[in-house]
């Protein structure tokens, strides 16, 4: 029992946390704003150099073979940071979702091209009604009566629908399904496209958790400036504990969400119900930051000018991806009325 | 990160489950707050325990413990209140006081306090606040006038949790009568039973008296009795507080406990409650969890060498405002049958959930009211300016 991230899951953290920093600040995303766009190359060139793309896929399908525990504090950075581009939905969720099936040698063959950096891929999962960085992706993971099929976004009619985040891309997908197209059938994509919605309501709540921070951290920095009767607002009780309540919300979140993270590979009722709750802990944190920092703000903070909205749309967005609130509620209900609870066993799993 | 128990942990918990079945008493004791008897039937308990050595199992062998780590500190307490083993009326001492004085004692003090609060020989009250120093802890006024080797304590402390039947306390007495605030205290035990201590039971929300009024005049205790140096007391104090609210005072099991039984009581009313009501119920789980997982993670860093930092005021805002949340899931259940007292022929033992929503009421005051716990969130967490 040691319930600590090892030396290298940090420094590989601090790694892309440092890179974000430095061409991920809130000036280059209204510089790309300004551009109408969702990517900035140069940008993305960097995160593909850091050669994360195929983190959770095995090692012998050409991957680093490391799990989402090894995972979730980059997807934790990506959130505070706001980034636009797909690293956690390409390398956290679709990269490992199409590795399963590299069995299928088109499948086999476009992985070979993700995990060089190439190019990206993405999923139309059931649990989404939409697919993110259609644009952008080589093609998509799309599912049609269970199965899933592979689709060549050239060869396919992406629809265009707005999101709220100026760096969201959403689409729905049209196709032909084919025996070309298809890749696995229901019975054998169960499994993996389970496992593909655990990763991407695990990475998506990590990245509310970096949103519920930075909502946190622009709001302090507000506090300690603005002056209001002779004194920085942030010296005030009222404001103090509306952020403090906010840091409460963050400091609870983040265990369940590195819990989750751990128990991930078990695959079973506990651990689906632990990533269930880490989406909801860590969707109220990123709430409830992001309204206390607007509220921090005052009036500046119903503003354009302030960056705190970047982060309220990239929660609102990811509030319902890769499942609501009602859906994973369901899912922890789940393990609470099936199995024996109580402290013994915080840390259970199916035998 | 490795969330599996090891071999030898599991061997522990099953050596704590096996004793517990054998000792843990089949009926509850009766409230330690309410009467000498229920009391002492707490202390009675707390003397099985030690001979089990069980009492206190971070403890130095030692002092009457098993010396061992927080990982199994906190198994030990999922058995604990897994078995539903009474509550400890010695927490004010083991929990708050013990840490302190391993830390902060001489081996005369270690040898002399320790042993005696590990076995229930003696059990502690705290004397914190005053009539003016409550969240201001800080103004405190009674004195403490060094006269050869001894000190004269006077002056009038309040809610002293276990004042009315402990047989020790321990406060913060003004030992430089020219200095303010912070400075020039010092932390001094007194026993109860010392001529010219009177304590005054104040009745509680329930009608107990968990806390009581102190009133010293001129009462003479040893200068062996002053923890740490003199005027060091503030800052003795913080560790101790720190200690209370951080990690020991509320085990995570106690809640989870709490929210199996919710849901037990959920899962038998399902059929006649609203749905929102399920929502909550949920919640409380996950709390009751979210804060195990915390302090398996704070476990996991102290022993590894970390200290424990402003955790201690997050743990105890959300703690407290969880135990409020749950209870009231329960009295929502429970419906018109909420208000029966645990007597009433109808109530069966719907009056716990009462009792406990009453004692929930308590836990954003007591060990620093949570207002308190949020400035120093903003101001050592966030870095945000004081007032």
């Amino acid at each position: 029992m040691d319930f600590r991230f090892s030396e290298e899951q940090t420094m590989t953290a601090d790694v892309v946390r440092e890179l974000l920093n430095d061409v991920c600040q809130p000036a280059d995303l209204r510089r790309l704003m300004g551009e109408g766009a969702a990517r900035d190359e140069a940008r993305w060139a960097k995160i593909v150099e850091m050669g994360l793309a195929g983190a959770l896929v095995a090692e012998d399908k050409g991957g680093l073979g490391l799990s989402a525990i090894d995972f979730v504090q980059i997807a934790e950075a990506c959130g505070y940071a706001g980034l636009p581009e797909p690293l956690v939905e390409n390398a956290g969720v679709a990269l490992p979702l199409l590795a399963a099936f590299s069995d299928n040698a088109r499948a086999a063959a476009l992985l070979e091209r993700a995990l060089a950096g190439d190019v990206t891929v993405t999923v139309a999962h059931p649990a989404n009604p939409f697919v993110s960085d259609g644009d952008t992706a080589e093609a998509v993971l799309v599912v049609r009566d269970g199965a899933v099929h592979l689709v060549e976004t050239a060869k396919s009619t992406l629809v265009a629908q707005a999101s709220v985040d100026p760096f969201r891309r959403l689409f729905t997908v049209e196709f032909e399904p084919s025996d070309a197209t298809l890749v696995a059938g229901a019975d054998e994509a169960g499994v993996p496209l389970a496992a593909a919605l655990d990763r991407g309501a695990l990475f998506a709540a990590a990245q509310m958790q970096g949103i519920a921070q930075r909502c946190v951290d622009l709001g302090v920095a507000y506090a300690k400036e603005r002056q209001q009767f002779g004194k920085p607002i942030g010296s005030y009780q009222a404001v103090k504990h509306h952020l403090a309540t906010a840091q409460v919300k963050i400091e609870f979140a983040r265990p369940v969400l590195h819990a989750a993270a751990a128990q991930l590979e078990q695959g079973d009722l506990y651990s689906r119900a632990r990533i269930s709750q880490a989406k909801l802990a860590c969707t109220d944190a990123a709430d409830v930051a992001a309204r206390t920092s607007i509220q921090v703000h005052g009036a500046m903070g119903y503003s354009w000018e302030v960056d705190v909205h970047f982060f309220l749309k990239r929660g609102i967005a990811l509030t319902n991806w890769w499942g609501g609130t009602a859906f994973h509620r369901e899912r922890v209900a789940a393990r609470v009325f099936a199995r024996p609870l109580g402290p013994e066993h915080t840390f259970a799993r199916e035998a | 990160m490795d969330l599996d128990y090891t071999d030898e942990q599991k061997a522990f918990r099953q050596e704590v489950r096996s004793w517990l079945e054998k000792h843990v008493p089949g009926k509850p004791l009766p409230s330690f707050d309410a009467s000498r008897e229920g009391f002492e039937a707490h202390r009675a308990w707390e003397r099985v325990l030690a001979e089990g050595r069980w009492g206190m199992v971070t403890w130095p062998e030692s002092y009457g413990g098993r010396g061992l780590d927080l990982i199994q500190w906190l198994i030990f307490e999922e058995e604990y209140y897994r078995a539903g083993a009474p509550l400890r009326v010695n927490q004010n001492g083991i929990f708050l006081l013990g840490p302190t004085l391993m830390e902060y004692g001489t081996d005369e003090q270690k040898a002399r306090f320790l042993t005696a609060m590990a076995s229930g020989d003696e059990i502690w009250a705290q004397a914190w606040s005053e009539p003016q120093a409550g969240s201001d802890l800080a103004s405190v006024r009674a004195t403490a006038v060094l006269d050869g080797d001894e000190y004269v304590l006077k002056g009038h402390k309040i809610w002293s949790s276990r004042a009315v039947f402990a047989d020790w306390a321990f406060g913060l007495f003004r030992t430089d009568p020219a200095s303010q605030r912070h400075k020039g205290l010092s932390l001094i035990f007194f026993p109860l039973n010392a001529p010219g201590v009177r304590v005054q039971a104040i009745p509680q929300i329930d009608g107990e008296t968990g806390f009581a009024e102190i009133f010293l005049d001129d009462v003479r205790v040893p200068v062996f009795n002053r923890l740490g140096g003199e005027g060091e007391g503030w800052n003795i104090c913080m560790a101790t507080a720190g200690f209370e609210r951080g990690l020991m005072l509320r085990s995570p099991a106690r809640f989870q406990v709490a929210a199996r039984k919710l849901v037990e009581l959920f899962s038998a009313h399902e059929a006649e409650i609203e749905p929102t009501v399920k929502a909550a119920v949920l919640q409380s789980w996950m709390d009751a969890e979210a804060y195990a997982l915390s302090i398996y993670a704070t476990a996991s860093r102290l022993a590894a060498g970390g200290h424990i930092g402003a955790e201690a005021s997050t743990n105890k805002i959300f703690w407290s405002e969880m135990d409020i949340a749950m209870h009231k899931a329960a009295l929502s259940i429970l419906g018109a049958r909420a208000e029966l007292l645990r007597t009433a022929p109808e109530a069966g033992d719907i009056g716990r959930w009462l009792d406990g929503y009453f004692f929930s009421l308590a836990g954003p005051i007591y060990a620093g009211s949570n207002e308190i716990q949020r400035n120093i969130i903003a101001e050592r967490m966030l870095g945000l300016p004081r007032a």
